[in-house]
């Protein structure tokens, strides 16, 4: 795609941070360049966005990018968000986690910045375990599913990444996967221009862990089956039952206008101290 | 009260003391977390802070609201974040990483009883060894133990310029009593205080370095939005901000870490020192322990017995020459400590075999008293 090759000099920290960590196969370059395009159609100023992650391979992602980028301990890019989306609220807040990062260690801050509809859009890259360290389960693994630490299949129930969010309070609730990219691009591109607490979780593989755990084949297998085992939820919605059953739809199921917090932080200071500028 | 009440002298409490003391020093944002003895420095900030249009957020714990206060520091605030003994231990992961990324905060952390949840309410100073070396790897730390409610206030103030000046965490460790304790404070004048302003780099865009190996080791630092674009991770990095696993890069870091703390103890140190050089021997205290022994100095000079007094205020780095140059000729030095021996073991590494150093430890959740004091200094007299 040569047209897509001017996106690399201007958004990519293309002379200095490559070849990247990912593996062959890996879906995250492909959320990458969803997240680039969908900024790239919005126009943003690059000092403008700060992107945050927390531990994991999605959580490498900053390095590439050439945003105000931050890197943090495993779990938390969600509060150093926003603590930076405090401090300084022109800052376009984007944070890139795992489902690992994001469901178990940093579970705890990704209901409370849903609830406070904390100004941040989360990208969630769900590849159903943890794969910088070998591919262990994470809250996100499938029931009976392979992994390093579930030998004789996962017993324990999986979290929805968008149910939660959505009973947590998230403004925006959506999913995606890197075999649909323009539904992708899309999405992710109407979470970054709302406001509040925005997510998308986005499938992709991990040929290289969970894919080989569960033989799922190669990459391209594994993109074949997010071709057949995922539904639009338009499609879904006009189709009987039985032919969408066993799918993992996919499309907007959240767009609420709540208040974000920034802005609620601000009419708090304007109330209680009127002609303050924050 | 509302706002710092410049020029007056007032009854304030040592947590009080603290929150108008980040007030004064400019504090722009506050993250914390609800804990007894702290509890105070929270809530008098999200009183005061929304009438200057400041920013303050409870999080929803230990670990977030270090996190919170990272995040707000590398976006420009000056940050600011007060806990207790459990929150502490949660926020090690946050201070080690704003030790590595050489992020400037101040951690206040009011000393209660422990280990685990112990004594909320009462006294300890349990926390010392772990202010120095509670999160993983080698890294600074520097560590001011207040002994007044007046010095809550101007080592607050000390914390913030300290933390900008070596872009590092600075930790601000009063015990329970001084937090809780109610003294006069006499407030400066507003122009009186030196608050040291945040710093920029005026190098063009392209020439910054975040990471920049500068004369004393710090180098100014830019924050996101302001045009210069930069990578923090708290994976080992190279002069730029990017992960690094080149040897000479990974010990210029390190060395680096470490040299720009070694290299200026002589701005860090500061210690109260009494009657140590007329004295054979002397008490070593920090923190509420120096008000007994102070008091306790004056009881036994009505005996007409001579006793020292050497209290350092900041405790880490550890005043190493002095304590050696001050104490080594000493034939006893009593080290009071509200723990089962913390500090002593510092005390015992500088000094040769011939001092002899006397524990008096306290860890019931009351504080020493002076009578106490002078029955030890009596016993090796």
């Amino acid at each position: 795609m040569p047209a897509r090759l001017p996106y690399s000099y201007k958004y990519l920290r293309s002379k200095k941070k490559f070849p990247h960590v990912w593996c062959p196969g890996c879906g995250i370059g492909i959320v990458m360049g969803s997240i680039i395009r969908a900024i790239d159609s919005l126009g943003w100023e690059l000092d403008d966005i700060l992107m945050v992650s927390g531990i994991g391979c999605t959580s490498r992602m900053p390095v590439y990018v050439d945003f105000n980028t931050l890197h943090t301990t495993h779990g938390r890019a969600l509060a150093f968000g926003t603590g930076a989306k405090m401090a300084n609220p022109k800052l376009k807040v984007l944070a890139v986690m795992g489902d690992g990062d994001s469901m178990a260690i940093g579970g705890n801050h990704i209901i409370h910045a849903a609830r406070r509809n904390m100004d941040i859009t989360a990208i969630i890259v769900n590849n159903n375990n943890y794969g910088m360290t070998g591919g262990q389960f994470s809250p996100t693994t499938p029931q009976g599913a392979k992994t390093a630490t579930t030998p004789y299949g996962m017993i324990e129930p999986d979290f929805d990444v968008c149910k939660l969010t959505e009973a947590a309070g998230a403004n925006f609730v959506a999913r995606g996967d890197v075999y649909h990219v323009i539904e992708l691009d899309g999405i992710i591109k109407k979470a970054l221009s709302g406001s509040g607490f925005r997510v998308v979780e986005t499938l992709s593989p991990c040929p290289t862990n969970f894919g080989r755990a569960n033989k799922q084949g190669d990459a391209v297998n594994m993109m074949e089956l997010l071709r057949d085992e995922t539904i639009n939820i338009a499609q879904a919605s006009k189709l009987p039952k039985e032919k969408t059953q066993g799918k993992t739809v996919r499309g907007i199921f959240v767009d609420r206008d709540g208040m974000g917090y920034t802005e609620r932080y601000q009419k708090l200071c304007d109330r209680v101290s009127p002609g303050v500028k924050k | 009260m509302s706002g710092v009440p410049w020029g007056e002298t007032k009854l304030v409490q040592g947590n009080e003391a603290v929150a108008l003391g980040a007030l004064a020093a400019g504090i722009d944002f506050f993250a914390g977390y609800p804990i007894t003895p702290s509890t105070e420095v929270a809530e008098i900030l999200a009183r005061e802070m929304p009438l200057i249009g400041k920013k303050w957020i409870q999080m929803e714990d230990e670990i977030a609201s270090i996190s919170a206060i990272i995040g707000g520091s590398l976006a420009g605030g000056r940050s600011m974040t007060a806990t207790s003994g459990p929150g502490f231990s949660l926020m090690q992961e946050g201070l080690g990483y704003a030790c590595m990324t050489e992020v400037p905060l101040v951690l206040v952390n009011v000393m209660r009883g422990g280990p685990s949840t112990g004594l909320p309410t009462q006294v300890a100073q349990g926390d010392v060894m772990q202010a120095r070396w509670g999160t993983h790897g080698d890294h600074p730390a520097i560590v001011l133990a207040p002994s007044d409610v007046s010095e809550c206030f101007s080592l607050t103030i000390e914390a913030f310029n300290l933390a900008e000046e070596f872009r590092t965490p600075v930790i601000l460790m009063p015990d329970e009593v001084i937090g809780h304790m109610r003294e006069k404070l006499t407030f400066p004048a507003e122009g009186e205080i030196c608050v040291e302003p945040p710093s920029s780099p005026d190098v063009p865009l392209e020439w910054y370095e975040h990471y920049h190996t500068s004369a004393t080791g710090v180098s100014p630092m830019a924050h996101f939005g302001s045009g210069y674009r930069f990578h923090v991770t708290g994976l080992t990095h190279d002069t730029h901000g990017f992960p690094t696993r080149k040897v000479d890069e990974v010990i210029s870091k390190m060395n680096r870490l470490k040299h720009k703390i070694t290299r200026r103890l002589d701005v860090l140190e500061n210690n109260m020192i009494h009657g140590v050089e007329e004295s054979d021997v002397v008490i070593f205290c920090y923190g509420s322990v120096y008000r007994s022994a102070l008091a306790a100095q004056k009881i036994l000079a009505r005996q007409r017995k001579k006793v020292g007094i050497f209290r350092p205020v900041t405790i880490w780095p550890f005043p190493d020459r002095t304590v050696k140059e001050l104490l080594d000729s000493k034939n006893v030095i009593i080290v009071p400590e509200l723990n089962q021996g913390q500090m002593i073991h510092e005390v015992e590494r500088l000094t040769s075999d011939s001092v002899r150093v006397v524990p008096l430890q306290r860890y019931d959740g009351y504080e020493i008293t002076p009578e106490q004091l002078v029955a030890a200094v009596l016993e090796v007299m």
